[in-house]
């Protein structure tokens, strides 16, 4: 028997023809495919009307170009894939979170705890936010820090505890969930409008990213062509919404080792990029631009001129101020070899985006999973071998001057074309799935409808998700003050991780 | 050495001149919106269709647009075939009141100064503890703007620190999830009387894309007295720096520029 179909990015397919496995293989399947190089892009339940939970697998097979898609259905306790698959780690968490009031239980998942927060699906009470057991050192020197919700700089909340002795960490537990705002379960029930701008502010800085990779699936359903014009332009603003990030970074990253004249030019430049994006749509974060069937904005040859010259302009100025934090030793020691993780590791757990390809994965869904209408060879692949947080700031510069290039690129081969084609119903009882290469990695998003055509599950993957994890191992063995700058290294999303 | 100053030469001076002059914003960028009921076609309901969070209503009088739900997203600009709803370029949009945000014809009362006793406390130094309450990124990102060289919020004498007993007030973001309902009133009860609150955004203000969800508050409005009404998705910086400014008094009304502006 068949143990998957196989799809290409942003495809729909018929749940009947998805292949329904018993548990067990359904796991064997799973984690004999991780081993062969799959990854795991999204492993979520829906609840089944024949009872139990429905849980579906989409796997990604970069070496064929194809997305890889297999169910089953859970009832009871089952024997946890983590144990052998460490990247559903978060997922199985998830699921038995979402799902553990009809019976279903990962056995012998090692980290059970809840992932956000979130009272469990067609429940209404949540479990108190920050209450579970947290890991605990024991020792008569060992010291724990909490941290947060609240942080101490305009950011997101999330709650850090560090097992320490003296300086040393020795662990970090992440517990996130204050964001929550149930947008999965929200879309189901909410209209077309309304639910575009929900998913615009997914993570609100990758606006562009979430709202394609949505905008992917809804196309998938009703079958829509996107013309070759609108697909070039969300590209733009993919790449410029990773300009405006990568450069705030680097900016931020100087900033959290003391190095002030690299974080004052960023914080300017990282503006510089949003604006651009308002050029384009009139929001600094692409807010409006994105629509299903194409783009909301058409850029004519006068913005475009424009937008060249003022990417241009910001590139240089970008090179410039990195440069000068590459030209200073004092600043560069404290980004090298601090918080590093292995690629091995990073393979094990699903790191992705410049996380993973600071550790040597050779990974990036634009390249290994191309959109339709876009081709694989359009953005090279950049990464660095050493892991840390030198690593991950020097991949964000390759990406800006790449990014750059590409959009120059796509400038100057700009087809002429509408921007948008109307998009039809959604198939019945279909399953889309699309996946985006956003700034920090793999975004996925997976639509089910149900024999009526709506929308019956809707499943949102930042990848916040697969790289908390990495975080709080890259802080094992550091320093506690290293903790801002693995952190921002890292820059992972709060609210696309809590939806 | 020489590469640094080099480098800080060609980067150039960047602050700018705001509030002395006025500031261009991009020809696309959608700000104050205009509602023309005179235009407005009886029994036509385009636009309240395509209107994402309900902000964009129908009174007996014609159509009226709640800001503090307003996205900005010009979806009723576009759709309206008589052209009674006109989005602006002007990027002053922050109010006392929340009623204030009510826009039913071509006005819009803007924030005034706060009150003699609590102008003169804060009126040099305004230091504030930012909330994000399920923010999503954006309005924080904008709010970190205002920090960097370009804005220069401390020659205002404003400034975000990190302790709440440092701090004259809160500034939220996000629609107040029910998960950060109780660190928010934390945070508010650890800053010392009097203090302002400050609501950045459409969701802190009503709920954004959120409103009605059974995980967020709607807003900070229903939990904390707001003092300052900030509506975007999210809020330019400039419409940030604006409120706040007029909040303490330091915004003498400027003539305003001919709504011509750099692209």
């Amino acid at each position: 028997m068949q143990r998957a179909i196989e799809i290409a990015n942003g495809a729909a397919v018929p749940l009947e023809a998805i292949p329904f496995l018993r548990p067990e293989l359904f796991g064997q399947w799973l984690i004999a495919a991780v081993r062969a190089g799959a990854r795991i892009m999204a492993l979520f339940g829906k609840e089944s009307d024949a009872g139990g939970v429905d849980v579906f697998g989409v796997l990604g097979l970069p070496q064929f170009s194809k997305l890889a898609l297999a169910r089953t259905n859970l009832k009871a306790s089952y024997t946890a894939f983590t144990p052998r698959c460490p990247a559903v780690h978060c997922f199985e968490r998830e699921l038995y979170e979402q799902f553990w009031h009809l019976g279903l239980k990962p056995e012998g998942h090692p980290w059970l705890k809840p992932i956000r927060f979130e009272p469990a699906q067609g429940a209404e009470k949540a479990p108190e936010i920050g209450g579970t057991d947290f890991f605990e050192v024991q020792g008569e020197e060992i010291h724990e820090v909490a941290v947060g919700p609240v942080h101490a700089g305009v950011i997101e909340p999330g709650h850090f505890r560090f097992q320490c002795y003296g300086e040393n960490v020795l662990h970090l537990e992440i517990s996130l969930g204050y964001q929550h705002r149930g947008i999965e379960q929200a879309l189901l029930r909410a209209l077309a409008p309304r639910r575009l701008r929900m998913v615009e502010t997914v993570a609100g800085d990758t606006t562009v990213g979430h709202t394609w990779a949505y905008c992917g699936v809804l196309e998938a359903l009703s079958d829509a062509r996107v013309p070759e014009r609108a697909t070039l332009l969300r590209a733009v603003a993919l790449e410029l919404e990773r300009l405006a990030n990568h450069t705030g970074d680097l900016g931020a990253l100087a900033g959290d080792v003391g190095y002030l004249p690299t974080m004052s030019y960023c914080g300017r430049l990282r503006g510089d990029f949003l604006n651009m994006s308002a050029l384009m749509c009139g929001s600094r974060f692409s807010r409006g631009l994105l629509e299903p069937g194409g783009v909301a904005f058409d850029l004519d040859d006068a913005l475009c001129a424009t937008l060249r010259e003022r990417l241009d302009a910001a590139v240089r100025d970008v090179e410039g101020a990195v440069g000068l934090l590459w030209h200073t030793p004092s600043a560069l020691a404290r980004f090298e070899m601090t918080g590093a993780i292995e690629a091995q590791t990073a393979r094990e757990i699903g790191l992705v985006g410049p996380a993973a390809r600071a550790s040597r994965l050779d990974l990036d869904s634009r390249r290994d999973f191309p959109l339709p209408g876009l081709g694989a060879t359009d953005v090279a692949v950049n990464t660095c071998i050493t892991g840390d947080v030198y690593s991950r700031a020097h991949v964000r510069l390759l990406e800006i001057r790449e990014s750059a290039a590409a959009i120059r690129r796509w400038l100057e081969r700009l087809p002429a074309g509408p921007i948008a084609v109307e998009t039809g119903p959604w198939a019945p009882s279909h399953l889309a799935v699309a996946v985006v290469e956003g700034w920090r990695g793999e975004i996925c998003h997976a639509g089910i409808t149900d024999a009526s055509g709506r929308l019956a599950r809707y499943k949102i993957v930042d990848p916040s998700f697969h790289n908390w994890f990495g975080l709080a191992l890259a802080l094992r063995e550091q320093q506690i003050s290293d903790f801002p700058l693995c952190n921002k290294s890292f820059n992972l999303s709060y609210c696309g991780h809590d939806l | 050495m020489f590469y640094a100053i080099y480098e800080r030469l060609r980067q150039k001076h960047r602050t700018v001149p705001f509030p002395k002059s006025e500031p261009v914003l991009p020809e696309r960028f959608r700000g104050r919106p205009l509602v023309k009921r005179e235009r407005c076609a009886a029994g036509c309901a385009t636009c309240l269709a395509v209107c994402p969070t309900g902000a964009l209503q129908a009174t007996k009088d014609g159509p009226r647009i709640d800001l503090g739900r307003c996205l900005f997203c010009g979806a009723c600009g576009r759709a309206c075939p008589a052209g009674t709803v006109e989005f602006t370029r002007d990027y002053r949009l922050a109010t006392r009141r929340r009623e204030d945000l009510l826009v039913h014809d071509q006005t819009l009362r803007l924030a005034e100064a706060l009150e003699t006793r609590t102008r003169r406390l804060f009126g040099r130094s305004l230091k504030l503890r930012q909330v994000s309450a399920a923010g999503c990124n954006a309005c924080e990102a904008d709010l970190n703007v205002l920090t960097t060289v370009v804005f220069d919020l401390q020659r205002f004498g404003i400034e975000f620190v990190a302790s709440p007993r440092h701090a004259d007030g809160v500034c939220v973001t996000g629609p107040v999830s029910e998960n950060m309902r109780e660190a928010l009133l934390k945070t508010y009860d650890a800053v010392p009387d009097p203090k302002l609150v400050i609501a950045v955004g459409s969701c802190a203000i009503a709920g954004g894309p959120f409103a009605g969800l059974p995980a967020v508050h709607n807003g900070a409005t229903n939990i904390l007295p707001v003092d300052l009404f900030v509506p975007g998705c999210p809020p330019h910086p400039y419409t940030t720096l604006d409120g706040l400014l007029r909040l303490l008094g330091r915004r003498p009304e400027v003539k305003r520029d001919d709504g011509r502006g750099r692209r």
